[in-house]
């Protein structure tokens, strides 16, 4: 089905089911232990080995030689597989890094061998047996000290509009500073896991991932076989946040050793792998210049971002947010990257925007105090209904109703107009406020129905869940559609054996999904009504039945004879009705900063999200505050402490990367405005997941500014950074 | 993780004679932190005694009005004993402080004493580290130290003691009872029983091989108000990077340990008096520290979190 814009009246607006807050159906199944994870696929290959991987012990070099020798006499082992006798395995087409070394070691803990053997002590205790011995070479560890490329990456073209240096010289009021934001760990629950067999040539994985059809792509560019001779299962996966897009070194070593061994082989990577042996949300500098009239209208807005990567990886595209978010008629963006040995960075969360917005919007704060104007009223004066860079207008554009919503129901009048003017006990007091946007994009999705004969209904599909609730909206979608209850839909999701969807990234998982859910379901609709005699076009389904100006007939004696079947999917025009696509919204924050210590509490949060139809209230929210707590982790402490001697991030276990635990947070709330996007699906939704943490961090630095006058330029704001800025006395 | 063979123990009799009976082996009790080292290869003992069925579980008063604590007194308990909670607030809430409610279900007083650094490189079997592999150097002395210590460590090692038990003991000046092999018994001042890493860190306290410790002995409470401040980058669940364990006593001196800042809770022997300055007394403290660039904030910290203790 092409999706026509604008979408129309259709049987969602109904709203029966779809936009109530239904609890998760996969709920219980993972409250009661139920839910199998990949590294609990105990039944479904029978006979399974325990892969191991060994990770490199240097930051960049050659291996000399690998000795395997005592790894292969340990107790247990069955085999021990490096690059040079894992066969031919190339890269796959998201991720630069390999899955294992050959000769060169790229970044510190790139596997060098996978250990097979019969328990996962037994593989541990092979793994540590393994002798590799190195040439320790020198790698480029510092982004600072990187060699950047002097041409933009082919992802974010320079952008040069009107005269930027003439426009920045000609304010009257400028900001010009300088960004750091750290590199960040995914830091997922769910560690990278696999349970991979072959049958002949056919290779099946049981595996976390995002993108299942990513990771037959990948796999098929990797092992060099067809992608119909793959399959992958991926039903629940603990987390990804974009670090696991497609497949990883756990997918590949598992198949490498399965193959080689024969047998299923299952394989997790251990905590302090995730950190090193996979991928990172990179490390940025970022130059924010912003030019403005007296009023507070920006002249000129200028962004440039570096970043580093392993040779051919992508850049951290910061400036993403900087092209549409406010007016400005000079401007000037440009991203760079430079060549790191440092682990892959990758997406993360927003990737983008989050760090983006991180340095852009401590800069509009900076700039609303030089011009002594409000900051929310700032952002206001810079509203524009027209996408700055492309022209085009935007298809929703709430930004000021956010602002305006969220001020108010903030209490952000209450905000000291100085910092240090509000003090509580021995706190002082203050308020933050940043702008978010993050891309509202859309994937082709299909799904397939199964209207069964007990009248119930299947839909089956390769997107993902992440936690995210995809098992839900996507029922809630299908329910709406065929006029049931939830309870008489199921939903299998993360199968490659079922129509291709999204995936789960970039926040266009929940909108395309359910579209693609939409199409199938109104093909099915359409098949229905053929069966039963029925016009399609004024027949209803509710309560179960068909009906079709007052005849009434139940889906379950339509489908008697025979489960009747619907696959079809959504098509977006790429062109996507000539509009700019963004979501909006806006955050605000409250800190407390101990006078003395420097101590940061954030007291309250509040989110004011403008991403259309909001299709489970609940699974929404719970989106919007996770990424609320991750941007919160993102301003007070998460960073990956990178060792540049040595080549690595030092602090790869969750003791020492901290993110933020139930006692960080106190009070959150989140406000959806009520609206539709015509433009965007049937669905009339947006994204939401990643919109909840883009700006959250830049408007906890503001709140602790606001509070004491330490104006920290460099995430994560911690308290040697705060104590400088604190009165002695 | 290197196999080993394991045993229960009994009494604490039967635990020294099992320990000496078996070279290289080591005592297990709550083993939150033994088995994590277990697992990442960074501990290889051979043989496990298990200790949790020795009893010396319990908290018992002694003749001179104090306190003895079991070894095998959980975390938990400790910290929610009636006599901790009123006579020694500063402990139970040094405990309360550390780690997470199922961990200190589980933790015990003798294990919480011999905790394990967190230095990030001791942590990292491919990194160098004098602790874990003497004479394979220090990689946190001119790298990521930012948690490692200003004051008491060495060239060869700055990792610090992650214990906020162990820094309200010490301003307890708590002693430490053990049960040697050979049937003697010793007590040491909880000052005297953590070394200087020096050119030895790997020898982190006076104990000797198959030495048990016993009991935690408390003198007599001390009264005053009693304060515990760890300062972290999040609000529950981390490590300090700094703490702060004081008693004010009524005649307004006052006796301070410090955590996160050396080798063990950093005190000085006389206590100070009700005149001093949080300025003197910090420096007096920490006179002769010698922070790395990434944790000399430390210094000012320190100071600041013991003023905010006397402002009250
Ligand atoms: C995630 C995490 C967070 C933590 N956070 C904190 C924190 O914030 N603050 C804090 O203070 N601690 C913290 N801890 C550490 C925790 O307090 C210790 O792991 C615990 O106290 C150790 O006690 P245990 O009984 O489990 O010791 P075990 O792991 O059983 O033993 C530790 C060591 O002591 C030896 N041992 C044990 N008992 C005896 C004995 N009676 N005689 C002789 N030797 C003995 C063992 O041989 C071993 O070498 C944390 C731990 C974890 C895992
Ligand atoms: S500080 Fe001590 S524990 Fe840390 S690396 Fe150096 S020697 Fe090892």
């Amino acid at each position: 089905m092409k999706f026509e814009y604008p979408a129309g009246d259709n049987p969602i607006d109904r709203l029966e089911v779809v936009g109530r807050p239904s609890d998760r159906l996969d709920g219980p199944l993972k409250v009661a232990g139920q839910a199998r994870y990949a590294y609990e696929q105990h039944e479904v290959a029978p006979n399974q080995l325990y892969g191991v991987a060994v990770g490199a012990a240097v930051g960049y070099g050659r291996i000399l030689d690998i000795d395997t020798r005592q790894a292969s006499s340990a107790p247990g082992v069955e085999a021990v597989i490096t690059g040079r006798s894992a066969g031919q395995l190339d890269i796959g087409d998201f991720y630069v890094a390999s899955a294992l070394a050959v000769d060169q070691v790229e970044h510190y803990h790139q596997a060098v061998a996978v250990v097979v053997a019969g328990s996962l002590e037994q593989a541990r205790e092979g793994a540590a047996r393994v002798r590799v011995r190195y040439d320790r070479q020198p790698g480029a560890f510092v982004l600072k000290d990187a060699v950047f490329a002097a041409e933009a990456p082919e992802t974010s073209p320079d952008i040069d509009i009107g005269d930027f240096a003439r426009g920045f010289a000609d304010s009257p009021v400028r900001v010009d500073e300088i960004y750091e934001t750290p590199d960040q760990s995914h830091a997922m629950m769910e560690p990278h896991a696999t349970v991979a067999t072959w049958s002949g040539n056919r290779l099946i994985l049981w595996t976390s991932i995002q993108i299942v059809s990513w990771g037959l792509r990948d796999l098929a560019k990797i092992f060099a076989i067809p992608q119909e001779d793959i399959r992958i299962v991926s039903p629940y996966i603990g987390g990804g946040f974009g670090g696991k897009a497609t497949v990883l070194s756990d997918a590949v070593l598992a198949a490498v050793a399965a193959r080689h061994c024969g047998r299923p082989v299952k394989l997790a990577l251990e905590r302090h792998l995730q950190v090193n042996n996979t991928t990172h949300r990179p490390a940025t500098r970022q130059r924010v210049r912003l030019g403005a009239d007296r009023d507070g209208r920006l002249q000129a807005i200028g962004h440039e971002t570096w970043s580093g990567n392993l040779p051919g990886g992508a850049a951290e595209r910061s400036t993403i947010p900087t092209t549409s978010l406010y007016a400005g008629a000079h401007r000037m963006m440009r991203t760079r990257v430079g060549r790191l040995d440092l682990p892959e960075g990758n997406a993360m969360r927003a990737p983008g925007e989050a760090p983006g917005l991180m340095a852009l919007e401590i800069a509009m704060d900076e700039l609303a105090e030089r011009l002594e104007l409000d900051p929310v009223e700032l952002r206001l004066r810079n509203d524009t209904p027209v996408d700055p860079t492309s022209g085009k207008r935007f298809g929703t554009r709430r930004f000021a109703e956010c602002l305006r919503t969220g001020a108010e129901r903030f209490g952000w009048h209450k905000r000291g107009t100085r910092p240090g003017l509000v003090v509580d006990g021995d706190d002082f007091v203050g308020l933050g406020v940043a702008a978010a946007i993050r891309g509202n994009n859309v994937t082709n999705s299909a799904a397939r129905v199964r209207l069964r004969r007990d009248g119930s209904l299947l839909v089956e599909t390769d997107m993902t869940d992440i936690g995210t609730g995809s098992y839900t909206i996507i029922g809630q979608t299908a329910a709406e559609m065929l006029g049931l209850g939830l309870d008489r839909v199921e939903v299998r999701l993360g199968d490659s054996s079922f129509p291709r969807a999204s995936g789960s990234l970039g926040q266009r998982g929940a909108n395309s999904s359910t579209s693609g859910t939409y199409a199938a379901c109104q093909m099915l609709r359409e098949k229905l009504c053929a069966a039963a005699g029925a016009d399609p076009a004024r027949a209803d389904f509710a309560d179960g039945q068909l009906i079709d100006r007052g005849r009434r007939v139940a889906l379950r004696d339509l489908a008697a004879d025979g489960e009747i079947v619907a696959e079809d999917g959504i098509e977006f025009d790429p062109a996507r009705g000539g509009l700019a696509h963004q979501t909006f919204g806006a955050h605000f924050c409250e800190a407390r900063v101990d006078r003395i210590t420097g101590e940061v509490r954030v007291t309250r949060m509040l989110a004011v999200c403008a991403a259309g139809r909001i299709l489970n209230p609940k699974t929404a929210r719970s989106q919007v505050i996770g990424a609320m707590t991750m941007g919160l982790g993102a301003a007070l402490m998460e960073s990956l402490a990178v060792d540049p001697r040595l080549g690595l991030f030092v602090n790869h276990d969750l003791a020492s990367y901290e993110v933020p635990v139930h006692a960080d947070i106190l009070e959150q709330e989140v406000i959806f405005l009520d609206h539709l996007d015509e433009h965007s699906s049937p669905m009339k939704a947006q994204g939401v997941s990643e919109l909840g943490i883009s700006g959250v961090a830049a408007a906890v630095a503001n709140a602790i500014y606001n509070a004491c006058g330490a104006r920290v330029r460099s995430y994560p704001v911690t308290i040697e950074k705060i104590l400088p800025h604190l009165p002695l006395a | 993780m290197q196999q080993f063979t394991y045993e229960r123990a009994t009494s604490p009799s039967d635990a020294l004679h099992k320990i000496a009976a078996a070279k290289g082996g080591r005592f297990i009790a709550g083993g939150t932190n033994l088995l994590d080292l277990m697992k990442l290869r960074i501990e290889t003992p051979g043989h496990l005694v298990d200790i949790n069925g020795i009893g010396l579980d319990a908290i018992e008063s002694t003749a001179d009005g104090g306190l003895r604590i079991g070894a095998l007194v959980r975390n938990a308990d400790l910290a929610a004993h009636p006599w901790i909670r009123r006579d020694y607030p500063v402990l139970s809430l040094a405990l309360l402080s550390g780690a997470s409610g199922q961990l200190r279900n589980r933790a015990t007083t003798g294990g919480n004493l011999l905790q394990r650094t967190r230095c990030p490189y001791f942590y990292d079997a491919n990194q160098p580290c004098n602790k874990r592999l003497p004479g394979s150097g220090c990689g946190a002395v001119g790298g990521y130290s930012r948690q490692l210590a200003v004051i008491g460590g060495s060239a060869q090692c700055i990792a610090t003691h992650p214990s906020d038990m162990a820094v309200a003991l010490r301003a307890l000046d708590a002693q430490i009872e053990t049960m040697r092999p050979d049937g003697t018994t010793r007590r040491v001042a909880i000052d005297e029983f953590y070394l200087a890493p020096g050119r030895t860190p790997q020898q982190e306290t006076v104990l000797e091989e198959g030495e048990l410790i016993a009991w935690v002995v408390l003198g007599a409470p001390p009264g005053g108000r009693h304060v515990y401040r760890k300062l972290r980058d999040r609000a529950s669940y981390a490590f300090a990077l700094v703490s702060v364990a004081a008693i004010i006593e009524d005649s307004g001196r006052l006796r301070v340990a410090l955590g996160g800042v050396a080798h063990k809770p950093w005190a000085s022997q006389a206590p100070f008096e009700a005149g001093d300055t949080p300025a003197a007394i910090a420096g007096r403290l920490l006179q002769g520290a010698e922070p790395s660039p990434g944790n000399a904030f430390k210094i000012e910290l320190v100071e600041r979190t013991l003023r905010s203790i006397l402002a009250r």
